[in-house]
């Protein structure tokens, strides 16, 4: 039999080392089901995992990475801070959405006026603004009538996507586009656009906002004394509010920040590597984005390399997909699996394994 | 000399870092009420627990009516003939009476049958309980009542208690000691757990006493002064916390005519609470567990507004003022639970000391915090009130209790509060640790600060109180000079018996 018994503090080494073993398992895993699959589970991991960095084609898939990870982490980072006070934002999907919406559309109300100082600065506030109002929503309903922010955040989701499909089919329609779908390509819209700051890299200003972003946080969370709130809030709500935390502000705080970094990266995908707003623009960015958060363990510096991971799988598994001929759901069970893994292997953080039979001693 | 019923050799126990009881053995004759007799962390619980197979002993043996007996769960237990009545009830809020009985029994006979029974019994022993009340409405001591009639019910021939009158009132106390004559007439044995002389030495016969997972010895409690009993469960002279004669100053905290609702859905509503701390005094507020003791707390550290003019601190109004603004001012408090409401169990202890010492320690600096700070202050508390912590970095949940106690309580008393607010203060310390910080809260008292000790230990606050009242279904009593008061008083201030008569 096996038994597991808590361990008096969590274990500092299981706490590293659950995301390395998460991944392992995850290849193990993952290739016993590509093998199922009919597919050398070797040369899949390798197209998954190597070949996009040192491959022949790494020239360009290393520039994918970037343009991949930026939004994941920005998101990740500002829902990690809710994560870990125990507020869910789950809609960051929906914030990213009206983001884009919003900055998007300050960006195209100039068009086509060459002012890129006055412009694209504008647009990356109304981005974030958008997701902050959006993120509002569930924030306000929860500390007004405390609804559940996991439901209403999720559920506004949807309400964003129709919200999308009638912006790209009605008011930001490109006047010029033959009446297909979709607004004018802000990439080609100098004043607009998110450009590649060098060129072959996928480093745009999304990417430079993220590493801002993971650094604020950091600095938030290990030395603000608004970090310091939120941790004890997740941690005891009861101690936080005799410490003196007010539950109404932090709750806003936590949405609002997460809300504005989701909006943010919208912004930045819909003004480069997206171009314009489509009725499909959004990809999922902001659920993933779930898994990045808890596979960083919600620290920023974790959710830097778990979106760089991330970001991995998505354009390896893209490869695996062209090249190989697996079957797109084979790639998200794949993963899938990472997140499975890795709350799976957490236990053994708090936890220690006893094999055998409970010792009659 | 007959079979005892139970007789325990040998039985040792080790948890890991810890032998918690060390060849043990003691006996129980039949009809007899046994004391087990201990500080906390000395043992008892996991003594009993054994013989009631919620866990297994590393080694020895024990018989029962002199067979071998070692039970593998609480089921083998009870239909060997062992019940217990623990000291937190294992009860539902939202069901009644009758059906929690229900829940704890093998095989519940039909509830119409059952009710008839908890009635018959309840009846016969001067329990009085209505089966159809929801436990919800009860009292603690009520409560009890509903553990022991579920006990009775199976017959059995060894009760054990864990702490029954830590809840009680003295009225209530004395109709439990009641009950427990008349089952001991009966034949049917009682293992009875305290660490309260007085009431061992009234009620038992037998008294085997346990120091550090170890039997120092056994007395006949009632030859035995309760002086020398102390000395044997301590083992070491108790430092009585030194007399105070201080003048009192001006009113520091006024409460007047406060009345607000609990948070929770079964917690009492304070109603009408009127009271002056001067600095200097020590106020006790005794009573029953339940009775308004934690929104008491809360009130009066911040968690839980109220109007703003209902309470002074300095005949300034803070009604309306969050924790943070109240520590600003002076007003301090440490909450009974320790872990998760006190300090937070899986943060350090430096972290926990910043939790709430963060603003009069200076500890930040334009919302930064300085972690340096919060540790040198954790160690300061640790070695002022001897916190046994490997460092300041271990969570707070790997602190033994009394120690986290030390460290909750002594993190507000070195933040020099102008009015302290503590709730139990010492629950679940041992006796030494329990006379530092009584000490360190008179020190504080003669150092002019205001102070208010919500407790449900009597002496602990007959022995430090200037000025004593009681909480009642959330009133207070009239606030009275603790000298000179007798203990029917004391038990008429926290509510008599709660309308319950004595068994016949």
């Amino acid at each position: 039999m096996i038994r597991l018994e808590k361990r008096a503090a969590p274990s500092r080494i299981w706490a590293y080392l659950t995301p390395v073993v998460a991944v392992l398992a995850t290849m193990v895993a993952g290739g016993a089901l590509f093998a199922l699959l009919g597919t050398d589970p070797w040369q899949a991991i390798r197209t998954i995992f190597w070949d996009p960095i040192f491959g022949e084609f790494a020239f360009y898939y290393r520039g994918q990475l970037l343009v991949k990870a930026g939004p994941l982490i920005l998101i990740a980072v500002g829902l990690a801070l809710g994560f870990k006070a125990g507020i869910w934002n789950i809609g960051a999907e929906g914030q990213y959405i009206i983001g884009a919406i919003c900055g998007a559309a300050v960006g195209l109300a100039f068009y086509p006026m060459e002012a890129r100082w006055l412009i694209f600065p504008l647009m990356v506030i109304a981005g974030a603004i958008g997701g902050f109002l959006w993120a509002m929503i569930p924030g306000i309903l929860r500390t007004r009538f405390n609804t559940n922010e996991i439901l209403v955040s999720l559920l506004l989701v949807y309400v964003a996507e129709q919200i999308l499909a009638w912006m790209a089919l009605g008011p930001l329609r490109n006047p010029e586009g033959a009446g297909f779908p979709g607004s004018r390509n802000l990439r080609n819209y100098e004043s607009a656009a998110n450009t590649e700051l060098f060129a072959g890299t996928g480093m745009h200003w999304g990417v430079v906002a993220a590493l801002i972003a993971v650094i604020f946080a950091y600095i938030l969370l290990s030395r603000h004394l608004t970090g310091f709130h939120i941790r004890l809030t997740g941690e005891s709500p009861r101690a936080a509010r005799f410490a003196g935390v007010n539950p109404t502000r932090l709750v806003l705080f936590c949405l609002g920040v997460s809300g504005a970094l989701a909006g943010l990266a919208g912004l930045f995908e819909v003004a480069g590597p997206s171009g314009q707003i489509s009725i499909d623009f959004n990809v999922g960015y902001g659920f993933t984005a779930i898994i990045v958060a808890f596979l960083g363990r919600l620290h920023p510096v974790g959710i830097l390399l778990a979106g760089l991971l991330m970001a991995l799988t998505y354009i390896g598994g893209e490869a695996a997909q062209a090249t190989l001929g697996l079957p797109a759901a084979a790639i998200q069970a794949f993963q899938g699996m990472l997140l499975f893994f890795l709350l799976g292997f957490d236990v053994l953080t708090n936890f220690r394994v006893r094999f055998g039979a409970r010792a009659a001693a | 000399m007959t079979t005892p019923l139970l007789q325990v050799e040998g039985l040792t126990k080790a948890y890991p870092g810890v032998i918690a009881n060390d060849d043990v053995g003691f006996s129980i004759g039949k009809g007899t009420v046994h004391a087990l007799l201990g500080e906390n962390g000395a043992g008892k619980s996991t003594l009993v627990k054994m013989v009631y197979g919620l866990v297994r002993s590393d080694q020895g043996e024990m018989r029962f009516d002199g067979e071998v007996f070692s039970p593998a769960s609480p089921h083998e237990a009870r239909s060997t003939g062992i019940a217990m009545v623990f000291q937190h009830f294992s009860l539902f809020d939202a069901l009644d009476v009758a059906e929690n009985v229900a829940l704890g029994m093998e095989d519940p006979p039909p509830m119409r049958t059952l009710a008839r029974q908890i009635q018959d019994v309840s009846e016969s022993y001067g329990l009085p309980l209505n089966p159809d009340r929801l436990v919800g409405d009860l009292s603690a001591g009520e409560r009890q009542r509903v553990e022991i009639i579920r006990c009775l019910l199976q017959d059995p021939k060894l009760l054990i208690m864990d702490e029954p009158t830590s809840v009680l009132t003295p009225q209530e106390v004395e109709i439990l000691f009641q009950t427990l004559r008349k089952l001991q007439s009966e034949g049917t044995s009682i293992l009875y757990i305290s660490h309260k002389l007085e009431e061992i030495r009234t009620l038992c016969d037998a008294a085997t006493i346990l120091r550090l997972g170890k039997v120092v010895g056994s007395a006949d409690p009632k030859v035995t002064s309760a002086r020398d009993l102390a000395a044997m469960m301590v083992g070491e002279e108790l430092k009585v916390p030194a007399a105070r004669d201080h003048s009192l100053g001006d009113v520091a905290l006024r409460v007047d005519g406060l009345s607000v609702a609990s948070p929770g859905a079964f917690g009492t509503s304070l109603k009408e609470i009127s009271l002056e701390l001067r600095k200097g005094e020590v106020l006790g507020v005794g009573g029953v567990a339940g009775n308004g003791q934690d929104e008491l707390l809360g009130v009066l550290s911040g968690e839980i507004k109220s109007p703003a003019a209902a309470i002074l601190l300095d005949e300034k109004p803070v009604g309306q003022l969050g924790p943070v603004e109240r520590r600003a001012l002076g007003l301090l408090a440490a909450p009974e639970e320790r872990l998760g409401h006190a300090a937070a169990p899986d943060m350090s202890l430096s972290e926990n000391a910043a939790l709430s010492g963060w603003l009069r320690k200076g500890m930040v600096n334009r919302n930064i915090v300085d972690w340096k700070k919060a540790r040198n202050f954790a160690s300061e508390v640790i070695s002022t009130f001897d916190v046994r912590t490997p460092g300041t970095e271990v969570p707070a949940r790997a602190l033994s209790g009394g120690n986290l106690q030390k460290f909750v309580v002594g993190r507000e008393i070195l933040q020099s509060p102008e009015v302290l607010v503590v709730n139990q203060p010492t629950w679940g310390v041992d006796a030494s640790a329990a006379a530092a910080i009584r000490q360190a809260l008179l020190d504080l008292a003669a150092a002019g600060a205001a102070v208010l000790v919500i407790s449900q230990d009597l002496d602990e606050l007959m022995e430090i109180s200037t000025t004593f009242a009681a909480l009642n279904e959330g009133r207070l009593s009239k606030v009275r000079p603790a000298q000179g008061l007798t203990i029917d008083e004391i038990g008429m201030m926290m509510g008599g018996a709660h309308g319950m008569e004595v068994a016949s």
